[in-house]
């Protein structure tokens, strides 16, 4: 009969009147400054860049100014200077570093790919959202000092993606001295007992990740290295994913599968 | 106006405008709809030629969101490409980005773990679900029926943006596919939401469907509203839900068969009349099958790597060579081709939209219908701007 | 104006003060005035009166509006501005009163102006006739009925000339479709009430809800909804109603999908807030036209319920019609002009007619009693039904529910 399909409607958005009273299926309103909703662990909104330290964010950046973000980025929002000099890295290892590194978040598109790119764990995904400016311009172009956040404010943010990139590190920091203490040792006895951990533990460097961390866990080194850590040449930046234990794909950050 | 030497085409359907321009029914009105018009989808601009309120001639005129996504294509790695594939349709980014991985894993031979395939069938279903239950609303939205079936379309699109977002790192730019996998492994917990969400799905549908489908106006306001003939579709390469509610069986799941879409059990609806109200319908309907989809792939889903091992992020140089990957969007065919010189970059990137393609009959399917059609009609096709003008 | 005394008589409330009141105050500050002008005091405070409350009615009305359908839409509505978002209106008052007013350089500077007043006058007159209360009435016509529906005609033509001096290709298919709109649903709308009048036998508003007055039963009031032609009637009266003041459904000129804001285009500041005002404001005096001839005016539902005041009443009635209103606005999408005037014509017109039939027979068969009137209520119910079967059925072809084959 005509008008049923009318009033059936009319029954439908009478329950939703009243669902919106006691139902909060139906009343799904988030009243955004006073209400938030948590953030998923994966959440990413723009870059920023990852130092081991806090108190010397400048002097402990993982980046080493290698410029293939810069050249991956796809709205070209990242513009880097290399140092003329060299600085020792977390590693204790001499390194060059940007002497500038600028993000423009107003082009920045958060797509993630300069840190799926990135061989050294440097530059990470944030997850600030408040960040409305009233400067158009300068405000919205983010200098190196604007854009380190030391590694513990990685962990807070994405906790397990943090460990699992500090286990990566750990063991490929560890397999490159390995590597160098048997090329330096030259013996064939001394080099078969020596190996890296493929599985090390991350949280105890979380926060400190200071050289000295690096070197007091050397110094305790293990089991037996994992077939893909033989080919490590000593210059890390190129074969260094290669060397990742991870069984995820070399640069792919998140949970990866166990 | 003056209309010497314009042909109007024969309109398709409703009352028939036998003369342009003649005494007794005097100036036509010329009329420009958007791209500033509530009803537009975006940008979309329609200059519509009206004799009362019927119209007798219809130029869309598109554009006004170019952003030269091909020739960037050209001038940017493979890899950097993916997350401009996610602003084509903005809706179905999880489904652009497998339209891209699929054509350059054929161009570089790259295989893909099950797992990943999986997942990628579950986040294409979802995606599809998110973009029917849009254009429901929308299309709802159109005929003017302030904006309630909208807001529970949206009610439960948020739902499942939520698990894009809890999976990938955002609602919409997705950026979640990758060349030989997926970039980040679903938890258990996740795939307990999609489940969840998954199981859900149907109740509300049922609603909206009680809400809506049965409604006298909508009827009334759809059905014999923009038919298009089945001949038509497959001349002007129509594919999609819009294809298949003429009539016609292609469905690029069944067709081609990509990923693991041979190991699930779904059917496809088919229309007869071509109609608005068909189109709408076959979505619907459609959801429901990718309802049957999901809790096909979510018990099956296949433990191990997500990544192929050998997959290359970095350097990625695929042989020289070209490759044309596709799949069924939820809009139609979305497709790639790619030309590869053996550089980091593709020689040539092109983007078959099935919005844009979609669009071109729009002026057939209007013709003879009134303004207040050609709003709906224009919904129905389902048009995301930034695919159409790329 | 006229006291007529014999009315009030029999109701047991009819002499409470809270009852009297309203009259009390207009006489009491008319009677400090010379006689000769106490006519004009008495109709100024009457005046003053429907402005201030129903300016406050609009006011409450919008967010009530909004807060409803943002519940339709499982949404909080607007809640930032005060307590629950009350001072909302106060808010869009403001912000209306302080935009620029902007008329374009190649429009009809007067008509454009006049429009939005016109509008807004015509839908003030017709509260003039309408009974709020009991006795509260502000001007007592004998055939107001005729007047109500004069006036409310007016306003048709107001959205016509906002549409034709905006001279903008919306603007005008809008008001097109505002003329077409008046020409087709006044008639149902006429017609609709056409047997009130014939068993009523008054075009008088306080006489057809004096015809109302009493119980069947000692507790069904006999109020014309209560009948089969009465529940038609009101049925086709409501749906006219909602085109006459073009509410969705039936918000053809300013159907924002297709005509961006149809005749309202053009308009901005504090004359696109008249054109709202008018808008309600008709809608309000459609509701109260509509509880007088239907719902038995200011008269309370049960007979225990008399002691409240009738004013009361009627503006419980008039909530829930209002109410009704925003609910058919939240859940309906809008039709298409050719099927909104082959509704009319081809359905409501008819039905309209067949109404007049029905009840025509059941004023002639007002005498039947006992089993027969069982049988009284039977064709008539029939005369409703199957005219109204067969006409949505005629109305309706072509469009049915689908079912769909699988590949």
């Amino acid at each position: 009969m005509l008008g049923s399909g009318l009033l059936q409607g009319l029954k439908v958005t009478a329950k939703n009147i009243a669902g919106s009273f006691h139902d909060p299926e139906r009343l799904v309103t988030v009243e955004y400054p006073e209400q938030k909703t948590k953030l998923p662990e994966n959440y990413r909104n723009f870059p920023f860049l990852v130092s081991e330290n806090a108190t010397d964010p400048m002097g402990t950046l993982r980046c080493v100014a290698c410029q293939i973000c810069e050249k991956e980025c796809p709205p070209q929002c990242i513009y880097i200077e290399k140092s003329k000099d060299k600085k020792p890295d977390a590693a204790g290892k001499m390194q060059v570093y940007p002497a500038v590194f600028d993000i423009d978040t107003s082009v920045c598109m958060s797509c993630q790919i300069c840190v799926e790119v990135c061989p050294f764990e440097a530059i990470k995904m944030d997850q600030v959202f408040e960040i409305a400016t009233t400067d158009r311009f300068n405000a919205l172009l983010l200098d190196r000092n604007q854009l380190a956040k030391p590694n513990s404010y990685y962990h807070q943010i994405h906790p397990t993606e943090a460990a699992e990139v500090d286990g990566r590190l750990l063991a490929e920091r560890k397999a490159a001295e390995e590597k160098a203490k048997a090329a330096a040792a030259a013996a064939a006895a001394k080099a078969a007992a020596a190996a890296a951990a493929p599985k090390p533990v991350a949280t105890p460097t979380a926060t400190a990740g200071a050289p000295g961390a690096v070197a007091a866990t050397v110094s305790v080194a293990k089991p037996a290295t994992p077939p893909a850590a033989a080919p490590v040449s000593a210059t890390p930046p190129a074969a260094a994913p290669a060397a990742s234990p991870a069984q995820n794909a070399p640069a792919s950050d998140g949970k990866a599968a166990p | 106006m003056s209309n010497s030497g314009l042909e109007f085409p024969a309109p398709v359907g409703g009352s028939h405008v036998a003369a342009v321009h003649d005494p007794f029914h005097g100036d036509l009105l010329e009329v420009s709809m958007g791209p500033h018009h509530p009803s537009t989808h975006g940008v979309f601009r329609m200059m519509v030629t009206l004799d009362g309120e019927t119209i007798v001639k219809l130029k869309p005129v598109f554009g006004y969101l170019h952003r030269n996504h091909e020739k960037l294509g050209e001038n940017t790695s493979y890899l950097a490409s993916m997350p401009y594939t996610d602003r084509l349709d903005y809706l179905n980014s999880m489904t652009n980005n497998w339209a891209y991985a699929l054509a350059v894993e054929k161009l570089a031979g790259q295989p893909v773990p099950e797992r990943a395939e999986y997942l990628r069938v579950i986040l294409a279903e979802l995606t599809r679900l998110l973009n029917h239950v849009c254009l429901a609303g929308f299309l709802l939205q159109d005929t003017g029926a302030s904006g309630t079936p909208l807001m529970y379309a949206f009610r439960e699109r948020e739902k499942i943006l939520d698990l894009f977002e809890s999976l990938s790192g955002s609602r919409m730019m997705c950026n979640y596919q990758r060349f030989g996998g997926c970039r980040v492994d679903a938890s258990p917990e996740w795939l307990a939401g999609a489940k969840h969400i998954t199981d859900n799905f149907g109740r509300f549908l049922d609603e909206y469907e009680e809400l809506i489908t049965g409604n006298e106006i909508l009827m009334a306001r759809t059905q014999g509203v923009g038919a298009l003939s089945p001949e038509l579709a497959i001349s002007a390469g129509i594919t999609g839900p819009m294809l298949r509610a003429t009539g016609v069986d292609y469905d690029l799941r069944k067709v081609d068969a990509y990923g693991v879409y041979s190991r699930f059990n779904f059917r496809v609806p088919l229309g007869d009349h071509g109609d608005t109200y068909d189109r709408y319908m076959i979505r619907v309907l459609e959801m429901r099958e990718s309802i049957t989809i999901l809790q096909q792939a979510l018990r099956d889903l296949p433990a191990g790597p997500i990544m192929d091992p050998k997959a290359k992020i970095r350097g990625f140089r695929p042989k020289a060579g070209e490759a044309y990957g596709r799949i069924e969007g939820p809009k139609g065919e979305i497709g790639f081709y790619l030309i590869s010189d053996g550089s980091p970059n593709p020689y040539r990137y092109r983007v078959r939209p099935p919005s844009f393609v979609n669009l071109t009959v729009l002026e057939d399917m209007c013709l003879g219908q009134t303004i207040a059609d050609a709003v709906i009609i224009l919904g129905s096709v389902d048009i995301v701007l930034g695919e159409v003008d790329r | 104006m006229n006291a007529m005394p014999g009315i009030f008589a029999a109701a047991t409330g009819a002499d409470s003060l809270l009852e009297r009141w309203p009259i009390l105050f207009r006489d009491t500050v008319a009677g400090f005035f010379p006689a000769p002008l106490q006519w004009l005091v008495g109709s100024l405070i009457s005046i003053l009166a429907i402005v201030a409350i129903f300016g406050g009615v609009f006011a409450a009305l919008t967010l009530l509006e909004r807060k409803m359908l943002g519940r339709v839409q499982n949404r909080p509505g607007p809640n930032r501005t005060g307590p629950f978002g009350l001072l909302q209106p106060i808010a869009d008052g403001i912000k209306m009163l302080t935009k620029e007013d902007i008329v374009p350089r190649s429009a009809d500077h007067l008509l454009h102006f006049l429009a939005p007043v016109a509008l807004l006058a015509f839908s003030i007159l017709t509260f003039a006739v309408i009974p709020f209360g009991r006795n509260l009435v502000p001007l007592e016509l004998d055939a107001a009925v005729l007047y109500f529906f004069a006036a409310g005609a007016a306003t048709e033509l107001a959205i016509f000339m906002a549409g034709w001096a905006s001279r903008n290709k919306f603007s005008l298919l809008a008001a097109m479709r505002a003329l077409a709109q008046l020409i087709s649903y006044e008639l149902p709308l006429l017609l609709s009430f056409v047997p009130i009048i014939m068993l009523a036998g008054t075009l008088s508003m306080t006489g057809i809800i004096d015809q109302q007055a009493g119980w069947n039963f000692g507790f069904i009031p006999k109020w014309y909804i209560f009948t089969p032609w009465g529940f038609a009637a009101f049925a086709i009266f409501l749906v006219a109603a909602l085109a006459e003041s073009n509410r969705s459904p039936f918000d053809l000129p300013e159907a924002e999908s297709e005509l961006i804001a149809g005749h309202l285009t053009e308009y901005s500041g504090f004359k696109y807030a008249l054109f709202f005002m008018a808008e309600y404001f008709g809608m309000i005096a459609l509701s109260g036209m509509a509880i007088t001839l239907f719902l038995g005016g200011w008269r309370a539902p049960l007979p225990f319920l008399e002691f409240i005041p009738s004013y009361l009443w009627f503006g419980a009635k008039l909530l829930g019609l209002l109410l009704l209103f925003i609910w058919i606005r939240g859940t309906f999408p809008r039709l298409r002009m050719d099927q909104l005037t082959r509704l009319a014509w081809k359905f409501l017109v008819p039905l309209a007619l067949f109404n007049l039939g029905t009840a025509a027979f059941w004023s002639l068969t007002s005498g039947w009693s006992g089993p027969l009137q069982l049988a009284r209520w039977g064709v008539a119910i029939a005369l409703v039904v199957v005219p109204f079967v067969l006409l949505g059925r005629g109305l309706s072809r072509g469009v049915a529910p689908r079912t769909y084959r699988f590949a």
